[in-house]
This record gives C-alpha cells, sequence and structure tokens, in this order.
C-alpha cells in the first residue's frame, strides 16, 4: 500500500483516498499523529520548500488559494484538498475553477491585466520588454474577453480553457 | 415500516451511494467533503441492516477482519513495518518504487561483438565473413532442414523495405490526427500560451529554467508572428535577394556533386594500383569527402540564407531542403559513380569466367589424353586456390560499410572537437580572455535539434541502400546507434545550451516522417534496379549462376509449388492484367485525393461558422450601449417612426444587433479592441416586408465601409429574427 508515513485510523485513510488522494499524501514535514484530528497549521514558507512546489513559478499563489485564511497557513485538510486537485483524478471543472483562483491575484473573482502582467512576468522570470508584455497582456484579452468589459471573468476563463488542447497539469 | 417508506428509504441509500461514489468530483473544500462523507457512509451503514441488506455490514466486518488478517498489524505500529527514518526522504521518491521493481540485466556476448566489428579488417578477414554478401552459397537448400538460402535472402530483402513501407504510413497516418499545422490558425493562441504552458511536474532546477527559457521564446515567436504582417519593405529588393541567394546555393550543389563524381573516379583508378603503395586517407577518400560536404555545406547554406529574411519557421524549412537535396545529390552521384565501377568489374568477370572455362576444359582434354579415360575426376585444387571472379556485390556492401562508419567517425569527432573542446577551451580561457568568451564569438555549441534528426533520416537511408549487399551492416548500425546515443545524450548535457530560437519544422513531426518516406523510396531504386536487371556474380553469393536475381523465385514457383500456381503466376504477370489493375489504382487515388480535398473544405467552413458565431455571441452579450450609440447617430436616418409598422420597430434593434459583423478581421498592430471597426448595417432587409424596407435598404450600402463584407452581415440579420 505504499510509503504512506502517516498513523491515521482506517476510516481516515480510507476517507482521503474517496476524494481522489494519491501518492501525495507525504507531510514529511509534520510527523505527528492525526488520530484525533488536531488543529495544526503549517505555514506557507514550509510548505513552499517541498520538492513538488519548489519549482513552481505560482507556488505562493497555489498555497494562498488553498488555505483556509487566505495567507497561506494550512491545515491538513487544505493541503490535502490542494493536491487533490492537482492530481490527475481530478476532474477538468474543478480545475478550471482552482486555476481562475489562482490567477487571480487581487482577488477581485476578475483576471484583470494586471493580473495577467504578473502571470507573465512570473512565467519569464521578467525576460521579455515592457512592451512585448503589456502587448501579450492586450491580445490575451482581446482573445478570451467574451463580455468586453476588459477583463476576464469565469465564464470567458472557463470558456477559453475548455477549448484548449493540453489543458493538463 | 410500510412498503411506501421502505421503497423510499431504499432510494435514499442508493441516492447516498452514488454521492460517495462521485464525490470526488465535486468542487468542495475537504471539511464539507468529509463531512458529508461521513454522514453518508453512516446512513447507508445504518439503513442497510435494516433493508435486510445486512450482508452489506458484514461484509465491510470481514473485510477489515481480513485486512487485519492477511497484512496484521497497521503500518506504524512496529518497527519491521516502518521505514527507517534516516530513508525516510528518499523512500517518498517514487523513482524508488521503479528501481525496486525493474532490474535490467544487459548481456551483451562479447564474442558476438567481435565477428561483427571488424572496421579496420574489411579487406581482409572480414570480406569473406557474414558479413558480406559473398559469404551466402548458392546451393538451392542448405542444411538438414533444407533451408532454402537463395529464396529466404531475397525475400527478406524485399520484405524489409515493404514493412518499412508499412511503418512509416502507418506513423504518419498516425501523426495526421494530431492536427498538423491546424495550430497555426488557432484561436487563443496567446491566453493558452500564458495559462497552460508550465508544466506543472518539474522539479528540477535545470529544468525549470529551461522552461522558463523556452516559454519565453515561445512568446517572442508568437509576437514576432503578430509583427510579421507589418513589413512590406521594398518588394523588389527582397526577390532579387531570393533569387540570387538561390542561385549562390544552386551553384555550391553543383560543384559538391562534382566533387564527389571527382573524387570516386579518382578511387577507381587508386584500386588498379597497388594497395600498400596509398595511404590510408587516399583508400577513404570519397567516404571522407562526403562527410566533410555534410559537415560545411550546412552552415554555408544558412549564412547565405540570411540574405532571403524569411520568416524563421519558413527559413527553417528552406535550409532543412537544401541540406536534404544537398545529401541526395551527394548520394546519387556516389551511386552512379559506383555502378560505372560495378560495369567495370562485369566486364572483368567475364574476362575471368572464360579464361577459367578455358582452364577447365583444357584439364580435362589433359587428363583423358593423358590417362586415356574418358571418366575424369575433378581437379583437385583447393578452395583457396580456386580462381575467382570480382564479386561486385561485396564490393558494393564494402563502399556501403566505409560509408557508414566514415559518417561514424566524422560524427564522434565533431561533437568531441566542436562541443566538448569548444566547451573546455570557452569555460576555461575565458579566465584569461580580453572578451567574454561565453557571450561573445565562441560560446557553447547550440544543440542542433533538426540537424541531427536529419542526420538519423540519412543514416536510416544509406542503410536500406546498403543491407541488401552486405546483411551484417544492420548489426553495425545497431551498435552505433546505442553508443552514439549514449554519447550525445553526455554531450549534450556537459558542452551544450538550448538554441536560441525554438522553432519547429512542423508540429506533429511529420514533416521527418515525410522526409523519411522520401528517403526510403528513393533507396528502393537501386535496390530494385539492381535485383531485376543486373546479372549477379557467376561465383559468389546466393544467387550466383543465375541469369537474374529473381529468377530464385521463378525456380522456387516451377519446381517447388503445385503446377496451377505456376499458370497463375503467368496469367497474373500478363501485362494485359498488370496495366487495367494500374489504371484502377490510379483512379482510386485521384478519387480519395477529391474526397479529401472536399473534407478538408467542410472542416474549413465549419471552422468559419464556429468563429462567427463566436464573434456573434461576443458582440451579442456585449455592446448593447455600443450600438445603441450607432443607432442614436443614426437616427436622423430612420424614416419617421409614424410611418413605420409597429412590429417592425421591435425588428430593427434586434435585427441590427445580429447585424454586426466580425470585428476580427486579422488581428492588427494597433491590436483593436472589439468595439472599433462595428458595422451595424441598416441595410439587413426584414424578409418579411420588402416593401417598406427599400427605402431604407438603398441607404444601407453606402454607409458600410467595406462593401464586401455587408454581405454576410445580411445573411446574418435574415437569421435574427428566428434567433429571437
Amino acid at each position: 500500500m505504499g510509503n504512506k508515513q502517516t498513523t491515521f485510523t482506517e476510516e481516515q485513510l480510507e476517507a482521503y483516498q474517496v476524494t481522489g488522494v494519491t501518492r501525495q499524501l507525504a507531510p514529511h514535514l509534520v510527523p505527528l499523529d492525526y488520530t484525533n484530528n488536531p488543529d495544526i497549521k503549517v505555514p506557507a514558507t514550509l510548505i513552499v520548500t517541498m520538492p513538488e512546489l519548489k519549482e513552481n513559478p505560482f507556488r505562493d499563489r497555489i498555497v494562498e488559494t488553498f488555505s483556509e485564511d487566505g495567507q497561506g497557513n494550512m491545515s491538513f485538510t487544505d493541503f490535502v484538498d490542494m493536491f487533490s486537485a492537482l492530481c490527475e483524478a481530478a476532474p477538468r471543472e474543478l480545475k478550471t475553477i482552482y486555476a481562475f483562483k489562482i490567477y487571480d491575484f487581487n482577488r477581485d473573482s476578475f483576471i484583470c491585466k494586471e493580473d495577467l502582467k504578473k502571470t507573465l512576468n512570473k512565467l519569464t522570470k521578467g525576460e521579455l520588454t515592457p512592451e512585448e508584455v503589456t502587448l501579450v497582456c492586450d491580445k490575451a484579452v482581446e482573445e478570451a474577453d467574451l463580455d468586453g468589459d476588459g477583463k476576464l471573468s469565469f465564464a470567458d476563463f472557463e470558456n477559453m480553457i475548455s477549448k484548449a488542447p493540453d489543458f493538463l497539469r | 415500516m410500510s412498503e411506501g417508506e421502505l421503497e423510499a428509504l431504499k432510494e435514499q441509500v442508493e441516492e447516498k451511494k452514488k454521492l460517495i461514489a462521485t464525490i470526488r468530483n465535486k468542487p468542495w473544500r475537504m471539511q464539507k467533503r468529509l463531512s458529508v462523507l461521513k454522514e453518508a457512509q453512516d446512513f447507508v451503514e445504518r439503513f442497510e441492516g435494516a433493508l435486510g441488506k445486512g450482508k452489506g455490514r458484514r461484509l465491510y466486518a470481514f473485510k477489515v477482519m481480513m485486512t487485519k488478517v492477511l497484512m496484521g498489524l497497521p503500518y506504524g505500529s512496529i518497527p519491521r513495518k516502518t521505514v527507517p527514518r534516516s530513508d525516510q526522504a528518499t523512500e517518498m521518491d517514487l523513482s524508488v518504487l521503479l528501481d525496486f521493481g525493474v532490474r535490467i540485466i544487459a548481456d551483451i556476448s562479447w564474442e558476438m561483438l567481435f565477428k561483427y566489428s571488424c572496421f579496420c579488417l574489411q579487406q581482409g578477414y572480414c570480406q569473406y565473413s557474414v558479413l558480406f554478401y559473398g559469404y551466402y552459397n548458392s546451393d538451392r537448400t542448405i542444411g538438414v532442414l533444407k533451408f532454402r538460402l537463395p529464396l529466404s535472402y531475397l525475400l527478406t530483402s524485399v520484405g524489409i523495405f515493404g514493412y518499412s513501407l508499412l511503418v512509416v504510413i502507418r506513423m504518419m497516418a498516425r501523426n495526421a490526427d494530431v492536427g498538423g499545422d491546424g495550430g497555426d490558425d488557432a484561436d487563443f493562441t496567446f491566453s493558452w500560451k500564458m495559462f497552460t504552458s508550465w508544466d506543472y511536474l518539474i522539479g528540477n532546477p535545470e529544468t525549470a529554467d529551461n522552461k522558463y527559457a523556452s516559454i519565453t521564446t515561445s512568446f517572442k515567436e508568437s509576437i514576432v508572428d503578430e509583427q510579421e504582417n507589418q513589413k512590406d519593405e521594398n518588394i523588389h529588393l527582397r526577390r532579387f535577394c531570393r533569387v540570387s541567394a538561390n542561385v549562390l546555393i544552386l551553384c555550391s550543389l553543383g560543384g559538391s556533386g562534382y566533387l564527389i563524381y571527382y573524387v570516386v573516379k579518382r578511387s577507381q583508378d587508386f584500386a588498379k594500383m597497388d594497395p600498400s603503395s596509398l595511404s590510408w586517407f587516399e583508400k577513404n577518400e570519397v567516404e571522407f569527402v562526403m562527410s566533410l560536404l555534410g559537415l560545411v555545406c550546412p552552415p554555408l547554406f544558412e549564412s547565405i540564407a540570411e540574405l532571403e529574411d524569411y520568416h524563421p519557421r519558413i527559413a527553417l524549412k528552406w535550409q532543412l531542403g537544401r541540406i536534404f537535396a544537398l545529401f541526395l545529390g551527394n548520394l546519387y552521384t556516389f551511386l552512379f559513380a559506383l555502378f560505372d565501377e560495378v560495369n567495370g568489374k562485369l566486364e572483368e568477370e567475364l574476362s575471368i569466367k572464360n579464361s577459367s572455362e578455358w582452364a577447365l576444359s583444357q584439364y580435362y582434354a589433359n587428363y583423358s589424353a593423358f590417362y586415356n579415360t574418358t571418366v575424369v575426376p575433378p581437379p583437385n585444387v583447393s578452395p583457396a586456390d580456386v580462381i575467382r571472379g570480382p564479386c561486385w556485390e561485396t564490393a558494393v556492401g564494402q563502399e556501403f560499410v566505409k560509408l557508414t562508419v566514415s559518417d561514424v567517425e566524422v560524427t564522434f569527432l565533431t561533437i568531441l572537437i566542436g562541443d566538448f573542446v569548444r566547451a573546455f577551451i570557452v569555460r576555461f580561457l575565458n579566465y584569461c580572455w580580453c572578451w567574454d568568451l561565453e557571450a561573445g564569438f565562441p560560446s557553447y555549441g547550440e544543440f542542433d535539434i533538426s540537424g541531427n534528426v536529419l542526420g538519423l533520416v540519412f543514416n536510416q537511408g544509406m542503410i536500406w541502400m546498403g543491407a541488401f549487399y552486405a546483411p551484417g551492416l544492420i548489426g553495425i548500425n545497431v551498435l552505433r546507434l546505442l553508443t552514439s546515443m549514449y554519447f550525445q545524450c553526455w554531450a549534450v548535457m556537459a558542452c551544450n545550451v538550448p538554441h536560441e530560437r525554438v522553432f519547429k519544422a512542423s508540429k506533429s513531426n511529420n514533416f521527418y516522417m515525410g522526409l523519411l518516406l522520401l528517403v526510403l523510396f528513393l533507396s528502393i531504386l537501386p535496390v530494385i534496379y539492381t535485383i531485376m536487371t543486373m546479372p549477379p556474380s557467376f561465383d559468389c553469393g546466393p544467387f550466383s549462376g543465375q541469369q537474374k536475381m529473381y529468377d530464385v523465385v521463378m525456380e522456387t514457383i516451377n519446381q517447388d509449388l503445385p503446377a496451377f500456381m505456376g499458370t497463375i503466376f503467368s496469367y497474373a504477370s500478363n501485362p494485359g492484367l498488370i496495366m487495367p489493375a494500374v489504371l484502377l489504382m490510379v483512379l482510386a487515388i485521384y478519387y480519395l485525393n477529391t474526397v479529401s480535398k472536399a473534407y478538408q473544405q467542410a472542416n474549413a467552413d465549419l471552422k468559419k461558422k464556429m468563429k462567427t458565431a463566436r464573434d456573434d455571441e461576443k458582440n451579442r452579450r456585449n455592446n448593447k450601449d455600443s450600438t445603441n450609440q450607432m443607432m442614436k447617430d443614426l437616427e436622423e436616418l430612420l424614416p419617421n417612426k409614424s410611418l413605420l409598422p409597429p412590429p417592425f420597430e421591435e425588428d430593427t434593434p434586434s435585427v441590427s444587433v445580429k447585424n454586426s459583423k466580425q470585428t476580427k478581421t486579422k488581428p492588427g498592430p494597433t491590436g483593436k479592441g472589439v468595439n472599433v471597426e462595428k458595422e451595424v448595417s441598416l441595410a439587413a432587409p426584414n424578409p418579411r416586408r420588402p416593401v417598406t424596407q427599400a427605402p431604407v435598404q438603398r441607404a444601407g450600402p453606402p454607409m458600410n465601409a467595406r462593401g464586401a463584407h455587408a454581405e454576410p452581415g445580411r445573411g446574418r440579420g435574415r437569421g435574427g429574427p428566428p434567433r429571437r
């Protein structure tokens, strides 16, 4: 049954399995006894050092999105939630919803041009010139924006992503 | 409990079960999911028992007990069942699992290696080994099992080609589904690049750096694509530059062809001289020259191509095409020169044959004259002393093996010197050099993907051509591929940097597969020509003694198969049957071509429809205010409202809204937004009221800035009312 290094009860393990988490149950940072559902929160700075997230340009945003308090401190259930959404078995719509949340930096339920600029800079590590950045962001909005408000709502985003051939994390 | 209540309960239990099964698809947070799950499970457990399906509960208990029995205490409770803490970090890796499960045992038999790898001994021992054509005997059957060697030799060679053809075409057909060039006119290029290009499974920092660089170049490529539309400089200058570049390149191609011809002619002269007086270079001159040309010409082409100023992807395709032409020209020149040599050998063979027959008849005459008998035992000459003719097939096979070997040597040397030594120098000399070696002139070598793929394709072509004459060539090539793969892998990681501009020649590799197919076809031609027309050597090889090589097949049909098969084959090979068959195939090709064109057209139409539907929806959803603005501006043009029948009034707004034509022509350099370019043509006629529309209609078309687009607008307008 693999290298599960936790000390859960049988039922808890089954419950977590049913919700689609695979081998990512590896809280090797905090090996505690979870059988009593204690209330532990791991700070964001520790989580982003995990090997799976270390090289990810959006790691801070990912952690923030999945944490309950929005600051990045994750409890175990948040943690499992995060990897459950990121794993391959998660359905497309779920990933779309979370992707939208991650790319929405200022959390106003819209992906505005500022959010896009930040995304682009994170993706290219600042290698593009400002004019190029503006051009790319303008074109992206022009392509995907259906209601013409200059920013991407969730419907726009979903419409665009659902047609992408390789939207797989 | 009554019936109805039981039913209701059953339904609820089913519902909960379904919920448990689909809970992973719900977009809830973990807490919620856990609580809902627990509740559902409790419910099911409790009421399943009450419904008499008490098995559910017992099954569950049984399951728990069995796992306890089979696996004993749970993980983590005793030392045996817990991973030692020191190893815990590594045990987490999936790769550890792989290591446990798979162990590759490579068992290389060294004797086999040496037998097949006598590179330096080609003129010597190897010439008479399994490697080459000459080794095989012409007996009809050999050994206890009566294995028909000549027949199998011929059929295997032909079968290789057939199989390769099948494989290549199947690959191409599969790749065609991946939509070849469809990506060029995708709708959401930039958005997709932004949101879907990161690979979330990357954990290695170097890989991550490479990924960043490749994403950046991908964006830059798209930006360049955008800006290409703006370039419209002097067309005449461009054309002149392009023509002159092509002329230069044709000259160099011709020059290289002539050089090869000259060198092959020289080698024929060398062959007539005493082998010990020639240097090693002179012996292998031809192959060396060919490999060098293959090394020098491509960079030359690339620098000439800078004159042409094409879009990078197109320039890459031209470059690949030119390298391909270079290789083809070289190979075919080589082959023609080889055929000259073969003809020379055939003449020599004829004279030897005549002289050996004459010697044999002399021997018989002498013997019978001397011993006065008519029964003459065959001359007992040891096999080593028998006069033998020059075996032209082996000579050809030798040439191909030499070619392959020299190709390998040149590749290895280039990588060693061109990449490794260069990287070495750049790294260590940088400390004491005036300008920055890493950024400036030599810098590190770039890994040329397209060049390497082409090299592989050409290598395969040579093997296909040479396999008939030197069966061992295939084994040599397999060895070469194995070693060169590891060698190049190391070289890339240690000495190369990724290409600055990552332009793919084709999205789905079909471009290279097409090249491979062409090379396969061109490799088959010489071999089939040989089988059909050239007479085999009279004393060496599996076909010796026959007039033509395919006579083996005829012989087999006549002798081994039942009589009626022979008649069937003779009917089948009648030209009167073959011509109509060929005609039928040509017609089938024509028909399939037409059908596929029709499909492509239908595809394009559908895409267009989708695009216009999308634009329609876009404009319908957003610009209610701007259309009203337009309407306000144009109000004075509207006929007096009192004159209009009421239904028309409510038709007009919706019709005009639907009538906004597509606003996105080509994304122009100024990135015009959706609102500009709007055209509301009031000319959309309501088909139900032609008469009242007339005055409005006439006013319509002049208002359209682009008359051409009024058409689709009107079309859509007609579709408007029903959609309402």
